[in-house]
C-alpha cells in the first residue's frame, strides 16, 4: 500500500518511529477522539473530564488534544491519522463505532498506542477498555426494588445492544430479589440523546404508574420529569446529576475514566504500555456510585453500600446463579457466576422480565 | 399487554405540552411563508432561542424574562436571514440551511458555561377549582402559561391574517409581490418584519424545550424539531388552525407510541418510532385533495425594479 | 441613496470575483471570532485553509478532500437538476441511507462468496434503493399533488429508523458478539469499494461523481431534457406549451437525484465507511443542498463548492486538534462563509447605483 509507505516514511521523517521522544517533543502527546460535543453533559462530557484529569495529574509531562463531534467512519480515520501525524503518542477513541477505524489506523502507525472504548478488537498497539456499569445497575435495582410502592419500575432504554440489556437484567435481578412483585416497564427510545423524547418517555412511564424511573440515556430530562411528578425516584446516569439530589435523584452511576486515563498515559511515559483488555467496575473506580441521598431509608442505604463493598472487593458478582433466562431455560446454576463472554454479548432477558427485546 | 394502564386524559395533557415547541415555531413560520418567504432556518433559530432563554432565565432567575430573551435571540438571528434574502437577494433555501448551521454553532459557543445547570422552574397557572373538574380540568387547566400563549398565538395569527388589514397586506405580499409593490406596499419591510416574527416564535419554541419540557441545556438539544415544524406548515396548507391540529396529531402519535411500549404492546419498536412520520405522510396525501395552494410568491426573490 | 439595478446579463467578472471576496470577508470576520475566543486568528485561518492543501501532510489530506467531497458532489448534482426545475427534493439524506442499505444488503447476501459480479450488483442495488425511496414522493406528487418537500423530508426520518433497525437486526454482523453494525465490507474483497490507486483517494464514488458532473453538464447544455428542466424552472406555463410533460419531469428529477444519492450511500458504505451502523449517515444529504446552491446549480460550480465544503471540514478538524478550537466555532465559521458567498453573489446579477432611483 502506497499510503502506508508514505505515512510510515512521514513518521520516520518526524522521528516518530524511534520512540516517543525521539522527535524531540518533550511532552507525551495524548489525543482524544470524541463522538459528541464535550458539552453533552453525558458520555463525551465525562470522557473530557478524564482528559482534563490527565492534564492536571501529569502537568507539564503531557499535552492533550481532542476533536469533538467526530462521525464514526472515514471522518474518525482522518482525525486519528491527523493526530498520529501531529505526533500523538497515545490516542483514546471513545465510541464503539470507532472500532474498525482504530484498528485500520493503528496498523499504519505501529509506534502510536491506541485505546478503544467499549470494543472487542485489539492489536499489538490497540487496547480496549470498558466499564462494568451493570455493577452500578445492580445497586440501583436493589434501591429501586425497596423504594417502589406501586411495584412498577420504569426503564428508559436506548438501543437493544448487549450493554443496555445487561443493565436491565442486572437491575431487574436485584429489584426482584428484594421485591418479588416488582414489574419492569421498558421503553426503547432508539436514541442515545434526545432530551425531549427522554422527557416524554419518562412521563409516559410515570403516567402508567411507575414510581421509580431508571434511565440508560444521558440527559437529565427524565430527572426533571420525575421532579415535576413529585413522588418518583430516579438515578443519575453517566454523570452524577447532583443538581436533582436529594430527591428525585437518590443515587447515580458515574462514568469515571480519569484513573484509567492517567494510568495508561503514565504507562506510555514510563514505556511500560502493553496491549490489554480492561473491563473495570466499582473496584478500580471506573464505575462510580454517586452519593446515596437521605431520601433513601437508612437500612436500604446500608444494604446498598454493603453490596457496593462486596462487588468492589470481588466477593459478590451481580450475575450469580441460580438464574434462568426469560424463556425458563437454565442459565446459571446455584452459585455459578456469569462469564465475561456471555455478559459481553448478552442478548436475552432473565426470567421474570416481560416483553421482547426488539430486533 | 395491558392497554388500560394508558390514561387518555393524561395522554392528551402530555401531548399538548409535547406539541407546544413545534406549535410555536410552526405558527411563526406560517406567517413568514404567508409573506412569501421560505425560511428553512427554523432549527437554527430554535436552538439559539433555547440557549438565550436558558442563559437569561438562569442569570435573572425569571423564566418569563428567559422567554423574552429567547424571542429576541431568535428574532436577531432571523434578521441575519432577512439581510441575506431581502437586502442581498440571496437564495432562500440555501440561506435558511446556512442559518441552521450557524445557529447550531453559535448556540453551542454561547452555551459552554451552562451545561449541567438546572434552570428556574416556570410554575403552572393556578386555575383554582377549574383544575379539579374531572376530565376537562387536567386536560385544559393544568399547564404552564407559555402553552396557553401558544394557543392564543394561533388564534391571533388566524384573526390577523383573516380579518385585519395587516393580514391582508401580508397575504398580498406573499401572493404576488410585484402587484403588492405596485400598490405601494413596502414589500421588503413587511417581509423583514414577518421574518423577525417567525424568528421570535421559533426562539420561544426552542426555549420551551430548554426551560419547560426538558429542562436543561445541552448542545443540539432541539434534535430536529425545527424540521418537523417546517413540515407542519406545509402539512397545514398554510392555515393556522391546521397547524394546531397537525402539531397535536404529531405530538399525539409520538406520545402514543411511547405509551404503547410502556404497556407492553408487541409491535416492533422501530416501526412504532417511524409511525409519526408515516402517518404524517398519509394524512398529507389525504389532505392534498384540498387544492389550497402555497402562497404565490413563496421562496421567490423580490427586487423592486422588476 | 444607494439602490440596486438588475444587470441585463449576469456579470462574468463578478461571478469569478465574488467567491474570492466572500472568502476574504470570512477571513476577516472569522478571524475576529477566533480572536474573541483567544486564538491566533491568522494561525487559525491558515490551519483551516492552508494546512490540508499545502501543509506538511498535504499528501494525506488532498486525497481526503476527494473522499469527503465526492458524496457531496454526487448528491448535489442530482439535486441541482430538480432545483432548476422547481422540484424540491429535501430528502437526499434518506435516499443516501436507503442506497447504502440496499447496496450493502446485496453484497452481504452473497457473503462469503467471491465474484467480480458482486460489486456491480451492489452498485445497481444501491442506485435502485435511492431511486425507489425518491419515487415515493415523486409518485405521490404526480398522482395526488402531495408536496414533495414534506414527504421527502419525512422519509429521511423513516430511513433513519430503518437504518437503526437493520444495524441491530437483519444486517447485524453474526460474528460481532451482539454489538450493532454489519460486517465490514472493507474486509470482504468482492464487495469492497477500494481505492483504484491506493493512497489517491480515488474510489469508485469519486469516478461516479465525475461522470455525473459531465452527464449533468451535457444534459443541461445539449439535450432536450435539459432544456425542459430549465424552462420548467424558469417559466412553468411556457414549458407546458413547449410540450414538456410536468409529471414525467418530476419523476425524472426526483428519480435521478434519488439514484445519485443512493449511489453515494452505496460507495460510502462499501468503501470509506465500510459498514452499516446506526450512525452511518452524517448529513451529506443536507449539506449537499447547500453545495448545490453554492455551486449556483451549475455542474462545475458544484464541484468547486463540494471541494470547498470538504476543505472546511477537514481543516476544521485539524484546527480543533492543533489549536483547541471548539467544533462549534468551526460551525459558526462555516456558516459565515456560506452567508458571505450567498450574499455577495448579489453583485453578479445587480449593480450598485448611487443617487435617486427613478420612480417607475
Amino acid at each position: 500500500m502506497k499510503l502506508t509507505t508514505l505515512l510510515a516514511s512521514a513518521a520516520v521523517a518526524l522521528g516518530l518511529a524511534g520512540g516517543a521522544y525521539a522527535d524531540g517533543h518533550e511532552k507525551t502527546k495524548v489525543g482524544f477522539v470524541f463522538v459528541g460535543p464535550i458539552g453533552d453533559g453525558g458520555w463525551t462530557y465525562e470522557h473530557n473530564k478524564g482528559r482534563l484529569a490527565v492534564e492536571e495529574a501529569l502537568g507539564d509531562a503531557v499535552e492533550t488534544v481532542y476533536v469533538e463531534n467526530v462521525a464514526e467512519g472515514p471522518d474518525s480515520e482522518r482525525v486519528m491519522t491527523q493526530m498520529a501525524l501531529d505526533g500523538a503518542d497515545l490516542i483514546f477513541t471513545t465510541s464503539f463505532g470507532y472500532m474498525d477505524p482504530t484498528i485500520n489506523i493503528a496498523a499504519k502507525f505501529p509506534d502510536v498506542k491506541f485505546e478503544h472504548a467499549t470494543g472487542y478488537k485489539r492489536a499489538d498497539n490497540v487496547s480496549t477498555y470498558s466499564a462494568r456499569f451493570y455493577e452500578g445497575r445492580a445497586i440501583q435495582g436493589h434501591i429501586a426494588g425497596k423504594m417502589t410502592k406501586s411495584n412498577i419500575i420504569g426503564y428508559i432504554a436506548s438501543y437493544p445492544i448487549p450493554e443496555v440489556i445487561r443493565g436491565i437484567n442486572a437491575a431487574y435481578i436485584h429489584a426482584a430479589k428484594v421485591n418479588p412483585d416488582v414489574e419492569f416497564k421498558i421503553i426503547w427510545a432508539y436514541t442515545w440523546f434526545d432530551p425531549a423524547k427522554e422527557a416524554d418517555a419518562a412521563r409516559a412511564l410515570i403516567e402508567q404508574g411507575a414510581d421509580v424511573v431508571l434511565q440508560h440515556t444521558d440527559s437529565t430530562a427524565p430527572q426533571a420529569a420525575a421532579q415535576e411528578a413529585g413522588n418518583v425516584v430516579t438515578f443519575g446516569q453517566a454523570s452524577d446529576m447532583g443538581q436533582y439530589a436529594p430527591f428525585p435523584r437518590v443515587s447515580s452511576i458515574i462514568d469515571d475514566w480519569a484513573p484509567y486515563y492517567i494510568a495508561r498515559t503514565k504507562a506510555v511515559i514510563d514505556g511500560t504500555w502493553e496491549s490489554t483488555d480492561t473491563w473495570d467496575g466499582i473496584g478500580p473506580g471506573m464505575v462510580g456510585i454517586g452519593e446515596i441521598s437521605d431520601a433513601v431509608p437508612a437500612d436500604v442505604k446500608e444494604e446498598a453500600l454493603a453490596m457496593k463493598a462486596a462487588i468492589a472487593d470481588g466477593s459478590y458478582h451481580p450475575f450469580t446463579g441460580p438464574l434462568k433466562k426469560q424463556d425458563g431455560s437454565d442459565w446459571l446454576a446455584d452459585g455459578e457466576v456469569a462469564d465475561d463472554g456471555t455478559l459481553a454479548g448478552m442478548n436475552f432477558y432473565v426470567e421474570g422480565l416481560t416483553g421482547e427485546i426488539p430486533q | 399487554m395491558d392497554l388500560s394502564v394508558i390514561n387518555p386524559i393524561l395522554l392528551i395533557a402530555a401531548l399538548m405540552s409535547a406539541a407546544t415547541p413545534i406549535l410555536l415555531a410552526a405558527t411563526g413560520e406560517l406567517v413568514v411563508e404567508r409573506a412569501g418567504v421560505l425560511n428553512l432556518g427554523v432549527e437554527g433559530m430554535m436552538i439559539l432561542g433555547a440557549i438565550c432563554g436558558f442563559a437569561i432565565a438562569v442569570e435573572t432567575g425569571s423564566p418569563l424574562t428567559g422567554f423574552l430573551a429567547a424571542a429576541v435571540g431568535g428574532a436577531m438571528l432571523s434578521l441575519l436571514f432577512a439581510l441575506l434574502t431581502q437586502v442581498a437577494l440571496a437564495n432562500q433555501v440555501a440561506s435558511g440551511l446556512a442559518l441552521t448551521l450557524f445557529g447550531l454553532g453559535l448556540s453551542a459557543l454561547l452555551g459552554q458555561g451552562y451545561v449541567g445547570i438546572k434552570p428556574p422552574r416556570m410554575p403552572d397557572i393556578n386555575f383554582g377549582f377549574l383544575s379539579d373538574i374531572p376530565v376537562v380540568g387536567p386536560i385544559l387547566f393544568s399547564h404552564d402559561p407559555v402553552l396557553y400563549f401558544g394557543l392564543l398565538l394561533v388564534a391571533a395569527v388566524w384573526v390577523t391574517l383573516k380579518f385585519t388589514r395587516v393580514g391582508l397586506i401580508l397575504r398580498a405580499v406573499g401572493e404576488n409581490h410585484d402587484a403588492a409593490h405596485a400598490l405601494g406596499y413596502k414589500v421588503v419591510r413587511i417581509r423583514t418584519l414577518a421574518i423577525m416574527f417567525g424568528g421570535a416564535c421559533a426562539g420561544m419554541g426552542g426555549a420551551y424545550i430548554s426551560l419547560i419540557r426538558v429542562p436543561q441545556w445541552t448542545e443540539g438539544m432541539t434534535a430536529g424539531v425545527g424540521w418537523i415544524a417546517l413540515a407542519l406548515v406545509v402539512f397545514a396548507s398554510w392555515k393556522p388552525w391546521r397547524v394546531l391540529l397537525g402539531a397535536y396529531l404529531f405530538g399525539g402519535i409520538t406520545q402514543l407510541q411511547l405509551n404503547l411500549q410502556g404497556a407492553g404492546v408487541a409491535i416492533p419498536v422501530e416501526y412504532l418510532a417511524m409511525s409519526p412520520y408515516i402517518i404524517t405522510i398519509v394524512v398529507l396525501v389525504i389532505l392534498s385533495a384540498d387544492k389550497s395552494a402555497a402562497p404565490g410568491s413563496l421562496g421567490r426573490t423580490f427586487h423592486a425594479s422588476h | 441613496m444607494i439602490w440596486l439595478e438588475k444587470r441585463p446579463q449576469p456579470s462574468r467578472f463578478f461571478a469569478y470575483v465574488t467567491p474570492l471576496l466572500a472568502v476574504f470577508a470570512t477571513f476577516l470576520f472569522g478571524g475576529l471570532l477566533f480572536a474573541a475566543l483567544g486564538k491566533d486568528p491568522v494561525q487559525s485561518i491558515v490551519t483551516i485553509f492552508w494546512e490540508p492543501l499545502f501543509g506538511e501532510f498535504a499528501f494525506y489530506y488532498r486525497p481526503q478532500l476527494l473522499i469527503k467531497g465526492a458524496p457531496l458532489v454526487l448528491i448535489a448534482i442530482g439535486l441541482s437538476l430538480g432545483f432548476k426545475a422547481g422540484v424540491w427534493n429535501i430528502g437526499a439524506e434518506g435516499q443516501y441511507i436507503m442506497g447504502a442499505l440496499f447496496g450493502a444488503g446485496m453484497g452481504l447476501a452473497f457473503y462469503p462468496a467471491e465474484s467480480v459480479l458482486i460489486f456491480p450488483a451492489m452498485v445497481l442495488a444501491g442506485a435502485f434503493g435511492g431511486w425507489i425511496w425518491a419515487m415515493i414522493p415523486a409518485l405521490l406528487k404526480v398522482r395526488f399533488g402531495t408536496n414533495e418537500i414534506l414527504v421527502s423530508l419525512m422519509l429521511v426520518y423513516v430511513a433513519e429508523q430503518l437504518l437503526a433497525s437493520m444495524s441491530l437486526g437483519l444486517l447485524k454482523n453474526p460474528e460481532g458478539f451482539g454489538f450493532p453494525g454489519s460486517r465490514n465490507l472493507q474486509q470482504y474483497d468482492s464487495a469492497h469499494n477500494a481505492e483504484i490507486i491506493a493512497g489517491s483517494g480515488m474510489h469508485w464514488g469519486v469516478v461516479a461523481a465525475l461522470i455525473a458532473v459531465i452527464f449533468a453538464y451535457v444534459l443541461l447544455t445539449r439535450h432536450r431534457l435539459g432544456f425542459a428542466v430549465r424552462v420548467t424552472g424558469e417559466a412553468p406555463r411556457a414549458a407546458r406549451f413547449a410540450g414538456v410533460n410536468p409529471g414525467r419531469l418530476v419523476l425524472f428529477c426526483l428519480g435521478t437525484s434519488g439514484m445519485l444519492a443512493g449511489l453515494a450511500g452505496l460507495f460510502e458504505v462499501a468503501g470509506p465507511a465500510g459498514q452499516v451502523s446506526i450512525d452511518f449517515n452524517v448529513g451529506y444529504g443536507f449539506t449537499a443542498i447547500i453545495v448545490a446552491f453554492l455551486g449556483r446549480l451549475h455542474p462545475v460550480g458544484i464541484v468547486l463548492a463540494g471541494l470547498l465544503m470538504a476543505l472546511t471540514y477537514i481543516g476544521g478538524d485539524i484546527a480543533q486538534s492543533q489549536l483547541g478550537l471548539p467544533a462549534a466555532a468551526i460551525q459558526v465559521f462555516q456558516g459565515m462563509l456560506l452567508f458571505f458567498l450567498l450574499a455577495l453573489d448579489l453583485f453578479t446579477n445587480y449593480r450598485l447605483r448611487f443617487g435617486r432611483a427613478e420612480t417607475v
